[in-house]
């Protein structure tokens, strides 16, 4: 029968929800945050194909330093991939046994993700001074959009890894293959948006 | 090889001498298990119970009741559309409920029809069929049928559920707002979307929640399925409804994030002033609209058809899948042809992502992308033919027994076959250049969507019925139901193909009685149509009543069948009547040892089945030699 | 049989260690100090990539069309990279990789679709 019959609450035992399943190979965590990473490229590609359309058909469009901070979004680029290996190395840690360092790089990857929100602020704030807003012209409406997207996808790490830092911390007492499990899919979740960020970047700035 | 004594107890067979060891263990286990009901049953407080629940069955009946409720909805708006349509200008008494801004001393304005046409459409695919077709019967079947004891993310499951409800509750908020609700169509064109009412601003919040819960849904089922099947249960011994929900959910995670997008697109540009579908020179009511144009209303086009394509293929698959296990049921033989059903349903949810265009035949796409898109859309019906043809031969040299689900069931086929035949001259750019935007179309897709894939929901509340509730559906008024339904159902959509030949559009609030080629054709069909409609909404009385009685006494612990009452081959039919909530589906998982449609076959000389989890199939008992205290079934012939 | 179900079914999970160790793939701490050393590679090769991109395209201040020449193929390389190795797509199980095809292939055709729509008009462009 599953589990053990508790006062308070009945805990279902769900197979193969920490080690992984023989003929997959996988952990049902790990499948599913793919899935819904296939979903998300589902998501910014229709973003990319607007953009792609909206450009090609547009009769002028702006090289993007003409309106946007080249330095600053270079710097956050930089930020964003820093805080990709920070959460590859807290997961490392984590298999090696080592909650101390897994919580300092989980904490240091949310200081990046605040500091890239906290650049995309001074940016938008910027525009918004220079009155360039998202009905401005469709290559700033473009730009508010994808970015904002984005930026949603960090701020939606932002709670996780807070989550996982503080509160959800507890779970390593207990189940420490399942914890380091979560921080794994949470580090894909997170160099997904990064890989976003790689292709926007240029596309927005550069180009 | 010696013959050890077997008998039946409950639904399994069991070795003689190890029957009463094994009875006495599962009589103490069935004890531990109504024990411990009994300690967490109350342990767990009423809201985490029945509200939060995070069991999937008890979800699965969250959203088939708010399913159902919805349809009921989205039917009744649409009862209010026909009363205008069969009798434009006339005023009714039904229509005054609509109130003095929409349907003044009881004649619907034409503003009022456009909301009431875009939100039945809305309504029924994204919060009445689909939550059903996967919602409901997905959630509650599939882990059963795989032989796991919940999906595989159960809190997710649950957040999924309420996603739904509460984009479900967003868009009835917008009939109560300012003007009323969105009136663009389901299918929100720009740029008339885009300048339209505040209602379409809520229908985009509303559908960003109902794309949400489908997401989470899908990656739940997919992962499910993938995870968490029982030993034994390789992929092509799993039941063709599991398949059929395994390549919905596919298209699910992978066709709905571009309408998100797109809903992100439009929503930016009622709200924020954006231009992405807004052409440059717009002009509204003779006022040049400033905006910044450049914008392109094709573009939603694009983004909107790529998902509402698979999704058309969303609703009828999980359909397809619940008459594919009725109909093996009911014909006590296997499916024919289940590996090129297998093979079908695949490719075709493949395909589904490369005919999107076809809805846009007339948006001036050139001729390469035109034919691309005709090919592909005329490729995509094979396998849709296979599918019909492997249930069809199916009952080839079969005893059918005419049971209520499988009356349905065996509606479904011709009705699924006169829509999809209906739909290949729409697949056809020269052909679509006549018939798009008319009649023909709304005839075309209300019979593979109403007497097809709402008449297979129907088979499949009657035939799962039982094992959510203990109880069967009155079968007289099942029949009932189903005959006054067929009937209806066809007196409302057949005539629309002849409407849409004579070239009659849709969208018109008073039938098109106003154009000279479409008068006459619509003063002699419009009014039976109607009339056939309302016939159709009296029949689903004895179903609602036949419904609620049943859960009603089920509730009051009235059971009237066992365990497994259409004696059914699949695990869904080794639980127990009722699985209880929250711990687990199963006294113990069961393993699989063969396929799931073997009825009829060579070893079974007892019963005319072998049920999948069974090891090996029963043989014959001796003469006389059964244990008097084992609680042994006589099979019912 | 039943006895043998109850009795997996008892234990499911029952093989769980201390906790500390990888549960997809047992690495020894040598490997996975092995695996440190490479993402911190990856990140310097990122880094040099991102100053590249900008230098190039913004520094030389390229003219479009060699810009978005230049700035995609060193995306796509920085994209290999970081899918590659931190997201460990290169020792990933064949079910992702099908799961990805799939995935890659509708996201093809959907940015195709559109924008051919455009270059294929009747009329006028």
């Amino acid at each position: 029968m599953e589990g053990h019959a508790e006062a308070h609450e009945h805990v279902l035992e769900i197979p193969h929800n920490v080690h992984p399943r023989p003929d997959t190979g996988l952990y049902n965590a790990k499948l599913g945050i793919w899935l819904f990473l296939a979903s998300e490229v589902m998501l910014f590609g229709a973003l990319f194909s607007s953009f792609i359309l909206i450009r090609t058909s547009a009769p002028t469009w702006p090289r993007g330093w003409e309106f946007l901070n080249v330095p600053l979004a270079t710097a956050n680029t930089f930020i964003l991939i820093a805080s990709s290996v920070t959460v590859v190395l807290a997961w490392a840690n984590l298999r090696l046994g080592n909650l101390k360092w897994g919580r300092i790089f989980i904490g240091l990857t949310l200081v990046c993700a605040l500091a890239f929100l906290v650049n995309k602020g001074f940016e938008y704030t910027h525009e918004f001074e220079e009155h360039r807003y998202p009905s401005t012209s469709n290559f700033l409406a473009i730009y508010f959009t994808m970015t904002g997207l984005h930026g949603l996808h960090v701020l939606g790490g932002v709670i996780v890894f807070a989550y996982f830092l503080f509160p959800g911390a507890k779970m390593w007492k207990t189940e420490p293959a399942r914890y380091t499990n979560r921080i794994e899919v949470c580090g894909l979740y997170w160099h997904f948006v990064d890989l976003v960020w790689i292709f926007l970047f240029p596309s927005l700035y550069l180009m | 090889m010696a013959q050890r004594k077997q008998l039946r107890v409950g639904t399994q067979w069991l070795y003689a001498d190890d029957a009463e060891k094994l009875l006495r263990e599962a009589i103490r286990l069935r004890e531990q298990e109504e024990q411990r009901h009994r300690i967490e049953g109350h342990a767990l407080p009423f809201w985490r119970q029945y509200i939060f629940s995070t069991d999937h069955k008890w979800i699965g009946i969250q959203y088939g009741f708010t399913a159902l409720c919805f349809l009921l909805f989205g039917f009744s708006l649409m009862i209010l559309m026909r009363l205008q349509l069969g009798w434009p200008g006339h005023a009714f008494s039904a229509l005054k409920l609509l109130g003095e801004g929409r349907a003044p001393g009881g004649i619907l304005l034409p503003e009022a029809y456009n909301q009431l046409g875009a939100m039945h459409g809305t309504i029924m695919v994204f919060m009445a069929i689909v939550p059903l077709a996967v919602g409901a019967f997905g959630n509650y079947v599939v882990p059963l049928q795989i032989g796991a004891p919940d999906m595989a993310f159960p809190k997710l499951n649950m957040a999924s559920y309420w996603a739904y409800l509460t984009g479900g509750l967003v868009m009835l908020a917008s009939f109560a707002v300012k003007d009323g609700t969105a009136n663009s169509g389901w299918t929100s064109y720009p740029p008339l979307s885009v300048i339209a009412t505040q209602g379409q601003t809520w229908w985009l919040v509303g559908m960003i929640f109902l794309i949400t819960s489908s997401l989470l849904g899908s990656i739940n089922f997919l992962v499910t399925i993938i995870q968490l099947r029982a030993k034994g249960m390789t992929f092509m011994r799993m039941p063709f409804f599991v398949w059929a929900q395994f390549v919905t959910s596919f298209l699910l995670l992978l066709a709905f994030p571009p309408l998100e997008a797109a809903g992100v697109l439009q929503l930016m540009d009622r709200v924020a002033g954006t231009s992405f579908f807004l052409p440059s020179g717009l002009v509204v009511s003779g006022q040049p609209l400033h905006n910044a144009g450049g914008g392109n209303p094709i573009l939603w086009q694009h983004l909107f058809w790529f998902l509402a394509h698979p999704e058309v293929y969303v609703l009828i698959l999980p359909a397809m899948g619940i008459v594919a296990e009725i109909i093996a049921n009911n014909t006590r033989k296997p499916l024919w042809g289940y590996r090129s059903l297998v093979g079908a349903v695949v490719f075709l949810g493949f395909m589904s992502f490369v005919v999107w265009a076809h809805h846009m035949f007339l948006t001036g796409m050139g001729t390469l992308i035109s034919a691309f898109f005709q090919t592909t859309t005329m490729i995509i019906s094979i396998p849709s033919v296979v599918i019909l043809s492997a249930l069809f031969i199916s009952l080839w040299g079969a005893s059918i027994r005419f049971t209520t689900p499988m009356l349905f069931a065996l509606g479904f086929l011709p009705m699924f076959g006169i829509g999809g035949l209906t739909g290949l001259p729409l697949g056809l750019a020269t052909a679509d250049l006549h018939l798009h935007d008319t009649y023909y179309v709304i005839g075309h897709f209300h019979y593979v969507v109403a007497p097809g894939t709402i008449f297979a929901m129907f088979a499949g509340i009657y035939y799962w019925f039982p094992k959510v509730t203990g109880r069967k559906l009155n079968d007289f008024w099942g029949r009932v139901h189903f005959w006054g339904s067929f009937l209806c159902i066809n007196g409302v959509f057949f005539p629309m193909f002849l409407q849409g030949l004579a070239g009659v559009s849709r969208r018109l609030y008073d039938g098109g009685i106003q154009y000279a080629h479409a008068k006459a054709i619509a003063e002699q069909t419009n009014p039976f149509m109607s009339i056939s409609a309302i016939g159709l909404l009296a029949f689903q009385v004895p179903f609602i009543l036949n419904f609620f009685a049943n859960v009603f006494a089920a509730w009051r612990g009235k059971k009237n069948v066992d365990d497994n009452p259409w004696q059914a081959t699949t695990i869904d039919w080794a639980a127990t009547t009722s699985p209880p909530l929250g711990h687990g589906n199963f006294a113990v998982l069961p393993a699989v040892y063969r396929g799931p449609y073997e009825y009829s076959c060579p070893e079974c000389t007892t019963t005319d089945f072998v049920p999948q989890h069974v090891e090996t199939a029963p043989a014959p008992p001796p003469a006389g030699g059964m244990l008097p205290e084992a609680a042994v079934a006589q099979r019912e012939m | 049989m039943t006895e043998q179900a109850v009795a997996e079914h008892a234990a499911p999970e029952a093989h769980e260690h201390a906790g500390v160790h990888d549960p997809n793939a047992h690495h020894s701490p040598e490997e996975i100090k092995k695996e440190i050393r490479v993402y911190l590679i990856v990140f310097g090769a990122l880094a040099v990539l991102t100053g590249l991109t900008v230098y190039a395209c913004y520094g030389l201040k390229m003219p479009a069309h060699i810009a978005i020449a230049i700035a995609l193929v060193i995306a796509c390389a920085k994209g290999f990279l970081v899918a590659g190795f931190f997201m460990h797509l290169l020792s990933e199980k064949k079910l992702i990789y099908s799961i990805l095809g799939l995935t890659v292939f509708f996201f093809a055709v959907l940015l195709w679709g559109p924008w051919h729509h455009f270059v294929d008009m009747i009329g006028h462009k």
